[in-house]
């Protein structure tokens, strides 16, 4: 029996229920109001009174309604047909939803569950398996998505009984599992998982030791996210974390991209349900939609399905890694997330954090990254979660709680900045701020070096080191004005220059220069540094950005060229000529 | 204490407590943000704990007694829609304020959300004649977009020429802390356009209490969702002054003893703010709404509350600036953006105006060197004294916003400025555009 309860008080989307039932933290209940049922979160509990966030507007409630308690927490239906929906916070197909204005209490279901799918089976019967025991495998788009052993079987069963190949809908049983006291247990390609519980259905979670590749050269080159890494980039609005994260999304090497928006602008979600279904997989060829899915809550819906809308995402993102896939999921923007979470810590009168935020905001952050990771499946296959998040601070500014809070434990940090952002230097990731924990791992840099070149990770110390030296000879310039400095100083800002438009700026709107591969990255990293390690030898310091420009014009061209066609070899001869002028000038002197 | 009166109306006399904004009385079967009228002014419910109701009144509660009688309307907020609203202003009650009634269906404001997956992209160019905006940061319909500028600078003359050349089938102006002087200029603006008609205002001037001003964009755009999506027409928005929207948010909020969050605005700014700005949308069958605001600021801070939760949620932000080599007031090239241009532009427009755009603000930008140059002292090339030309003639004849030309004049204007201080290298556009829009010396 499902314990009732009755409103008794009403302060915008919280509530408070006097119940004589039990009820629990998180547990979810629905509110009758009128014809509709609004879905709503246990989230404090005093006495017999609960407090309850409600999903959807309470706008005319009534105190005395009636409130439904559902004995479980907020949770996700995972089984095929996830990808390429596009879910709201709560995990409603909105595609299912009638009419162009969302209705209150309107609950689609996310699976199609009238759709067959092609089972094959994967274990036998006899087999001994556990909660995420891979037993078959359906397509879906192209992924072998595997039909496992629910997550919340506890301890070791028996395969009994598993169905032949052939044409299954999602909810009908598969397989018969039994447990060690004898009793049956059906399974169906279908399961339920609360959103806040992480799914640890893996037998270890290493350090991660290799590095997602992203096409992105200033990340990728200069500060590489780990496969199964953490990462964040904080921006004030108009420096671009959307474009780069769409970029991201297209580019990026995984087998699947979630993305959660999350408080943002409507119409970029919009422009990926427009985009991605016509954009190429630069990898697999398909469609990018196959690959992605998307998780709206816009800055207009719901505020408590805000919070929800995030642990939504990383559960599918588990559910798929428990498969053995390589997932990348993106959160645009936590800073949402972190104010819904205030405005309901403010209504239930908390005493505050800093900024208004509530005190266990850092834990709760902390929690959440540490849900992403590379993991040893039981039959030990490998999976992994990449996660980069957005972080919106208010005016730009870096020390407010949501960017600190990230900061301790996102390993990654993109850094956009506002001044390279103005001199359309994009992406606008700041190359001296921003760093990646990673490139301290002993392994990683191991990794780096035996798959991109042996003396990788050196050379991209000693990029950093001339970039931070540009910085500083910059700011003398400055200072002391052009002929006030020695030449030296010039030629040092102009090397940094040098790698600023080779490696650091690249065109996310171009079809080549948007993703850039390793092996192209390596080269370009490798002769831009051939020519910072040169001597140059100029009359006045007038010399040196001219024939800079130059150099950088000839780099910027092979970055626009089909790496290793004609074109590139011809621009790479362009730069060998205006780099023989100066060798000619060294002898003449 | 309470009887029933024939229209099922509940009417209470006695109230147990009362601050400036706020009363709470006894009353049992409201409905949250129901309306009452709390003798004589109207009040919304803003929380119910246990029989303990308490009202927000919008106008106040100078003078209200605690036997003060309140009677429930039992439904929240609502505006009656049909063709009547056109040509007509409402108060912040949607009540027309030469008195009269409206007919039309009723219907509560503040409704809720397009389904993002039945959204359109927004793709249909907005011309408004004003280079500043058309050729460096074309707005298109859908899109919601503010002026940030300061209390000083002509924002209401500018949104009220946007308006009128926008060629909108409908223009909704909801003034917030209007002043009563700038009601009447836009009545007036309106008016000799002859485009009364096509006009519908819900009006809060600075005579009128701030409270009440938090009704006024739900009413604007309740009335611009039923053009859009009844009628599909395509409707402007124009929300003025948003700073002051936000301040009466401020005041609530505190009323109810909320804990504040930075620049004493309430912790759901963002959300609130929000909720207005993403009404603003382009409908599958042609109708759309398209959101001009105004945000003013203060001393030109963008990192205040207002500006910096609006900048994430906007689609850009244009600025104003008063150009003292022309002595005009111009759009500022460079802080101002509009996020939903590359829709548009090359693509509705000419092919080569993103390129022109782009070479045009870079030479501004080498100008802008120049003059920092010029005033530490340094000797200026012959480049800086062309580009310092240049840009006296890009500020006059395209930033001003007294510029009123066609898409195509202000390419032409472009390439005029161009070959007069440069030559086709240092404008740096794609060869085949210099071949076909470069005049004289083209090569």
């Amino acid at each position: 029996m499902n314990t009732i309860g009755n409103v008794t008080g009403i302060i915008a989307n919280l509530v408070v229920v006097e119940t004589e039932g039990t009820t629990a933290q998180n547990e979810i209940c629905f509110i009758k109001h009128g014809d509709t049922r609004l879905m709503a979160e246990v989230i404090k509990v005093v006495g017999n009174k609960s407090y309850i966030q409600v999903f959807e507007s309470t706008r005319g409630l009534k105190v005395g309604t009636e409130v439904e308690f559902m004995g479980h927490m907020l949770e996700v239906t995972l089984g095929p047909g996830i990808l390429s929906k596009n879910f709201d916070g709560l995990q409603n197909d909105l595609n299912k939803m009638d009419g162009v204005f969302l209705k209150r209490g309107q609950y689609t279901d996310p699976l199609d569950m009238d759709k067959e799918f092609d089972f094959k089976g994967l274990a036998k019967k006899g087999d001994k398996v556990v909660a995420g025991s891979w037993l078959g495998e359906v397509k879906e788009n192209w992924i072998p998505h595997k039909i496992m052993v629910p997550f919340t079987f506890k301890g070791e069963y028996t395969l009994k009984s598993i169905k032949e190949d052939g044409s299954y809908k999602p909810a009908e049983t598969i397989a018969v599992l039994t447990d060690n006291d004898g009793r049956e247990h059906e399974v169906t390609m279908v399961q339920k998982w609360p959103v806040k519980v992480p799914i640890k259905a893996y037998k270890h979670k290493p350090r991660p030791f290799k590095i997602l590749e992203t096409g992105i050269r200033v990340m990728d080159t200069l500060n590489p996210i780990a496969e199964g890494g953490t990462g964040f980039i904080p921006g004030p609005f108009g420096s671009g974390k959307t474009v780069l994260q769409h970029n991201l999304s297209k580019n990026a090497e995984a087998d699947l991209v979630v993305i959660a928006a999350c408080g943002e602008r409507a119409n970029e979600v919009v422009e990926i349900f427009t985009e991605f279904p016509e954009l190429d997989d630069p990898r697999s060829g398909r469609k990018l939609m196959e690959r992605t899915t998307i998780i709206a809550n816009t800055s207009n819906m719901p505020v408590a399905a805000r919070e929800a809308s995030v642990y939504t995402a990383m559960t599918i993102s588990e559910y798929y890694r428990a498969m053995g896939l390589k997932v990348l999921l993106l959160a645009d923007s936590t800073s949402r997330w972190a104010q819904a979470l205030r405005e309901m810590s403010n209504r239930m009168e908390e005493l505050p954090g800093p900024d208004g935020f509530p005190m266990d905001l850092s834990a709760i952050i902390a929690n959440f990254y540490a849900r992403a990771g590379f993991v040893y499946l039981p039959n030990d296959e490998t999976g992994s979660i990449t996660f980069i998040g957005t972080v919106s601070p208010a005016g730009g500014n870096l020390k407010e709680p949501v960017t600190e809070s990230t900061k301790k434990v996102a390993r990654c940090f993109y850094a956009l900045s506002q001044d390279r952002a103005d001199s359309k230097r994009y992406p606008a990731i700041d190359p001296i701020d921003s760093y990646s924990k990673y490139l301290e791992y002993p392994e990683i840099a191991e990794y780096l070096n035996k798959t991109i070149a042996e003396n990788w990770t050196e050379s991209v110390f000693k990029a950093k080191d001339i970039l931070l030296r540009g910085k500083e000879a910059y700011e003398q310039i400055n200072i002391l004005g052009d002929d006030g400095v020695p030449l030296n100083y010039h030629i040092r800002y102009w090397k940094s220059e040098l790698i600023d438009f080779a490696i650091l700026q690249q065109d996310a709107f171009d079809k080549i220069d948007a993703s850039s591969s390793l092996e192209r990255q390596n080269f370009m990293l490798q002769r831009t540094l051939e020519i910072t390690d040169m001597e140059f030898d100029f009359e006045s310091f007038e010399d040196v950005g001219p024939y800079f420009k130059r150099l950088i014009n000839a780099l910027k061209q092979m970055n626009y060229s089909e790496y290793d066609s004609d074109q590139f070899e011809n621009n790479k001869k362009e730069l060998e000529s205006i780099l023989k002028e100066q060798e000619k000038e060294a002898v003449t002197q | 204490m309470e009887k029933e009166t024939k229209a099922f109306q509940r009417i209470y006399t006695k109230l147990y407590q009362l601050t400036k904004a706020t009363v709470t009385l006894q009353a049992k079967g409201v409905g949250y943000d129901e309306l009452a009228i709390v003798d004589g002014r109207l009040a919304q419910v803003v929380k119910i704990m246990g029989d303990m109701v308490t009202l927000q009144i919008f106008g106040g509660t100078e003078g209200i007694a605690t036997n003060a009688e309140v009677i429930f309307a039992g439904k929240s907020p609502t505006l009656k829609v049909s063709d009547d609203l056109a040509g007509r202003f409402f108060n912040a009650y949607g009540e027309p304020m030469e008195g009269g009634e409206i007919m039309g269906e009723e219907r509560e404001i503040g409704g809720p959300s397009v389904n993002p997956v039945r959204r359109k992209q927004p793709s249909e160019f907005i011309p408004t004649g004003i280079a500043g905006i058309d050729l460096n940061n074309a707005l298109v319909t859908g899109q919601k977009i503010p002026f940030f500028a300061d209390p000083d600078q002509p924002f209401n003359q500018v949104m009220a020429m946007v308006a009128l050349r926008a060629k909108a089938d409908k223009i909704i102006l909801a003034g917030m802390g209007l002043t009563r002087d700038d009601y009447l200029y836009f009545k007036n603006v309106f008016d000799n356009a002859g485009a009364l008609d096509r006009i519908v205002g819900f009006i809060n001037t600075t005579e009128d209490p701030p409270v009440e001003r938090l009704l006024v964009p739900d009413m604007a755009l309740t009335a611009a969702e039923y053009f859009a999506d009844e009628k599909n027409e395509k409707v402007l928005v124009l929300l003025t002054d948003m700073t002051l929207y936000s301040d009466a948010l401020s005041i609530v909020s505190n009323r109810m003893d909320q804990i504040p969050s930075k620049d004493s605005m309430p912790g759901s700014l963002y959300s609130d703010l929000a909720r207005l700005y993403e009404k603003a949308v382009q409908f599958p069958d042609g109708g759309s709404i398209t959101i001009i605001a105004v945000t003013t600021l203060s001393g030109g801070d963008i990192t205040h509350a207002v500006p910096d939760n609006t900048g994430y949620i906007t689609e850009g932000q244009l600025f104003l600036r008063k150009d003292s080599d022309i002595g005009k007031v111009i759009v500022d090239p460079f802080r101002s953006l509009s996020r939903l241009k590359q829709l548009v532009i090359g693509k509705k427009t000419r092919e080569d105006h993103p390129q022109v755009m782009n070479a045009a603000v870079r030479l501004y930008a080498d100008a802008a060197n120049a003059k920092t140059k010029q005033e530490n002292g340094f000797d200026l090339t012959d480049y800086d004294e062309r580009s310092l030309e240049f840009a006296k003639g890009y500020s006059e004849k395209l930033l001003a916003i007294d510029v009123n030309i066609e898409t195509d004049a202000m390419l032409e204007t472009a390439y005029d400025l161009f070959e007069k201080h440069f030559t086709p290298a240092e404008v740096g556009i794609r060869q085949e555009f210099v071949e076909k829009y470069w005049k004289k010396n083209g090569k």
